[in-house]
């Protein structure tokens, strides 16, 4: 490794699932041997939001919902960086469900790690967009009322090229999800479980294990319908693993100046060059 | 010589191309230009008028009355014959109305005999040719590069045949032609791509989306992504991802949208991510009326994101203002690392005025981003504390082994979340603290008119152009006039205005809003009150005329 991943300490709960995503990811990058300095954490808030102060790369840790514009920018403008988004369930499909939608038809080439625990963590246990029909919470005393956000599902019927699911309580799993995920080129949702160990009594770590199952080797990634089959499954186990990958056009390869062309960042720049333009005016 | 053409109908007759071959067969005789486009929120129907103004002297304003109108319909002619000056005429065609004071020209007529009845502008683009005595080869040139060579065949064909329609009226002499006809937004996308702008997202919405329009149509030639967001919350937190990663970024909305935007804009405040936005603003409250001006989101602007941070806001005045006050915008961003937010409006952003060239030699691109050499910390510190609150600014990937973090939360020198409340005070002060370099930079308001003048009027925006004719007039006429007009509007200049309004009898304020927002800040800043004020904000612009006209009343 050229650099270390410097840890700041995290103020997470004991016990909280995003420690084992946040080791997940170091090991991930590390084994890939990409350089703090040329990776991204993009994120937006809640506990998994803080994961860019724990990782000692590039951070930018935004705002609630909004990890997925900036991390869209960041890489339009220097694809030499490796971009990741990562943030919660909350975040993620509630507050930041629109950003989620478009960046899918998007593709640009990120990977996106969903910390899922089904709950909101750090405004004290209401309900996420996740969280099971009738599961009570601190703020829905008679359950929630309405379906909950199916991730998976939804990023395969908005055209995503790679949908997976992952369990924090699995780490090389894990890493080697991640590790398709970052490497895969288009936008890469990786849906993960993660015990919210203080206010979700419900999808406890024994819970994931008890009702996940791994895809078999010989499951074929590449089939759209049986993806999206496995992507509904729930009640008689959740299928963990790459549930659909399939190569795509990523978003700034339609752009023929960066497909072709340095890096926008790179990109010398001389008012000019922009005269030309004012012949349009005559 | 001073004439104004007006052409009316409904949205989808063919206003735009008439008034598009017209300015610019004028323009390029050599004379001065204005059109000003009055249109409705709908893309079929309604009643549309767009009027081209023409002199041999410089115009900044549209005026009240007209010399001509070319109606595409009878309605036209009975919403504007009121403005039409004695000797003028109305022309119109012949199977659109049969009243027999008007020249009925058989526009459609001819239309058909060429087989496409869509040229019946031209046709009547013919005849106007002919009656002002503008050369019918200067025309051509102007079909084919405004039409482009598919149907320009055709529309020269109808140029022709209306050109001996009407009767020669007045002889427009050719003149050397050294201005560029151009309008607030295309202005304000050149100064952006000029300045090093490559990145442009942003979410359409009247009147600013001209802006998004016209850097699309650069955007392979010059190499900037432009990308329509899903909207402006997007937008903006996009353009600050940009930037982040070191591209000089832009977005833009009108108020509606901008509201949005304002999430961001603290987010801006806080991570110090240098970043332009533009705000063309409409009629509000909410959606308002969409295809109007106004000037009431100037306090919104000043004051748009929560909590405290700098920020500089930047009226834009004409065309020729918004190209260079766009540029310097992208250098003061960076160089203080903060929002800078520019100020335009409907009635800038389209209309059209003749103008000098740009000079790109004037731009000077300043990027104020440290070197490696800078960094002199084992472990970079993206907001280190200094004396001017301005940390070095390092680009994430460019160097190795130090990394950039930015955080939306209060946070330490290094980007990561702390709370101390020692931290916190030495954090808000660094942010705070580049209002003193800020304020150098300030310019003062623009000042015309006459020196230590009686009556000081104050206006900010493109208020100017209709404020430049009354002062130019009326002190033409002996009277004792003069203006201040705000480009740079917060953080608020203050030394012009207490300087000269102590010496005027009248300070008369003129604003598009109903609460005189700018009065507020003069009044909440220095020692001068305004006396009189002149406020519209029914949404069509002011206009010169009407300005001395409300002058007379109140001096």
């Amino acid at each position: 490794m050229s650099c270390e991943y410097k840890v700041y300490d995290p103020s997470w709960c004991p016990g909280c699932g995003n420690y084992m995503i946040k080791t997940t990811l170091k090991q991930a990058l590390e084994e890939l041997d990409i350089p703090p300095h040329k990776a991204v954490i993009v994120s937006g808030i809640g506990q998994a939001g803080k994961i860019p102060h724990y990782i000692g790369a590039n951070g930018f840790n935004g705002l609630h919902g909004r990890a997925l514009p900036p991390a869209i920018g960041i890489k339009l403008s220097n694809k030499n960086l490796t971009v990741i988004a990562e943030s919660g369930d909350g975040d993620t499909y509630g507050e930041g469900g629109n950003h989620f939608i478009h960046t899918i038809r998007r593709n640009v080439n990120i990977a996106h790690f969903v910390h899922d625990n089904q709950i909101y963590g750090l405004t004290k246990g209401q309900g996420s967009p996740t969280t099971a029909k009738g599961q009570k919470t601190t703020l829905q005393f008679d359950g929630v009322r309405f379906e909950p956000v199916k991730p998976v599902a939804l990023s395969l019927t908005m055209g995503a090229g790679f949908v997976a699911r992952g369990f924090s309580g699995d780490i090389p799993h894990l890493v080697k999800l991640m590790k398709e995920a970052i490497t895969y080129k288009g936008y890469a949702h990786l849906d993960i479980f993660q015990p919210c160990v203080v206010w979700n009594k419900v999808n406890t770590f024994g819970w994931y294990k008890k009702h996940t199952y791994y895809l078999p080797d010989d499951y074929d990634y590449t089939n759209y319908e049986e993806a999206y089959k496995k992507a509904l499954e729930w009640e008689n186990g959740i299928p963990l693993g790459i549930l659909y990958k399939v190569e795509k056009e990523t978003y700034e390869d339609t752009f023929e100046f960066i497909k072709n062309g340095l890096p926008l960042v790179d990109v010398k720049l001389d008012p000019m060059d922009t005269e030309k333009l004012m012949k349009g005016f005559y | 010589m001073d004439y104004t053409i007006l052409v009316g109908g409904a949205a989808g007759q063919g206003i735009d191309t008439v008034i598009h071959l017209l300015e610019r067969t004028i323009k390029r005789h050599g004379y001065y230009v204005f059109t000003y486009k009055n249109f409705m929120s709908m893309v079929r129907g309604g009643h549309n008028f767009m009027q081209v103004r023409f002199s041999d002297k410089p115009v900044t304003s549209y005026v009240s009355k007209i010399d001509m109108i070319f109606a595409l319909n009878e309605e036209t002619i009975a919403l504007h014959r009121e403005r039409l000056k004695d000797d003028g005429v109305i022309i119109i065609d012949n199977e659109v109305a049969k009243a027999e004071e008007y020249n009925h020209l058989p526009l459609t007529q001819i239309a058909k005999e060429l087989n496409n009845e869509k040229v019946y502008p031209t046709v009547g683009f013919g005849a106007l040719v002919n009656y002002f005595g503008l050369s019918l080869d200067i025309a051509k040139e102007v079909i084919y590069d405004v039409l482009g060579d598919k149907i320009s065949d055709v529309n020269k064909q109808a140029l022709e045949k209306g050109y001996d329609m009407l009767e020669r009226k007045y002889n427009l002499e050719k003149k050397d032609d050294n201005h560029i006809l151009i309008n607030g937004n295309q202005a304000l996308a050149l100064g952006a791509i000029a300045a090093g702008c490559r990145y442009y997202c942003g979410y359409p919405m009247t009147p600013s989306s001209s802006v998004m329009t016209y850097m699309s149509a650069k955007a392979n030639e010059m190499g900037i992504v432009v990308d329509q967001i899903e909207d402006e919350v997007g937008a903006l937190n996009m353009a600050l991802g940009a930037s982040y990663a070191g591209v000089r970024a832009l977005t833009g909305s009108s108020g509606g949208g901008f509201a949005l935007m304002t999430e961001a804009l603290s987010l801006a405040g806080i991570t110090e991510i240098p970043i332009v936005v533009f705000n063309a603003q409409r009629p509000g409250p909410a959606t308002g009326m969409a295809t109007r001006t106004e000037q009431s989101d100037l306090r919104f602007v000043i004051h748009a994101g929560h909590g405290e941070f700098p920020k500089m806001v930047i009226a834009l005045r004409t065309p020729y203002d918004a190209f260079y006050q766009t540029a310097r915008a992208f250098n003061i961003a960076e160089k203080y690392q903060i929002p800078v937010l520019l100020m335009t409006e409907e009635y800038l952003t389209d209309y059209n005025m003749t103008i000098d060239p740009f000079d790109f030699s004037k731009i000077k691109i300043e990027r104020y981003l440290a070197k490696e050499s800078d960094i002199i910390d084992e472990r970079y510190k993206r907001y280190k504390f200094t004396e001017s609150g301005i940390s070095p600014r390092l680009i994430p990937g460019k160097v190795k082994g130090k990394v950039v973090l930015v955080d939306s939360h209060e946070h330490n020198e290094y980007g990561n979340i702390e709370e101390s409340t020692d931290n916190r005070i030495k954090m808000m002060d660094k942010r705070m603290k580049k209002l003193e370099g800020l304020k150098d930079e300030i310019q003062e308001p623009w000042f015309i008119g006459k020196e230590n003048p009686e009556n000081l009027i104050v206006c900010w925006g493109a208020t100017y152009g209709a404020v430049k004719e009354a002062v130019d007039i009326l002190n033409t006429e002996g009277g004792s006039i003069g203006a201040l007009i705000y480009g740079d509007i917060w953080p608020f200049p203050t030394k012009r205005i207490n300087e000269m309004g102590k010496k005027a009898k009248r300070i008369i304020d003129i604003e598009q809003n109903a609460t005189g927002q700018l009065e507020s800040l003069i009044n909440e800043f220095t020692d001068i009150k305004c006396t009189d004020r002149i406020l519209k904000y029914d949404g069509r612009p002011i206009n010169g005329d009407e300005i001395i006209q409300k002058l007379n009343l109140s001096i």
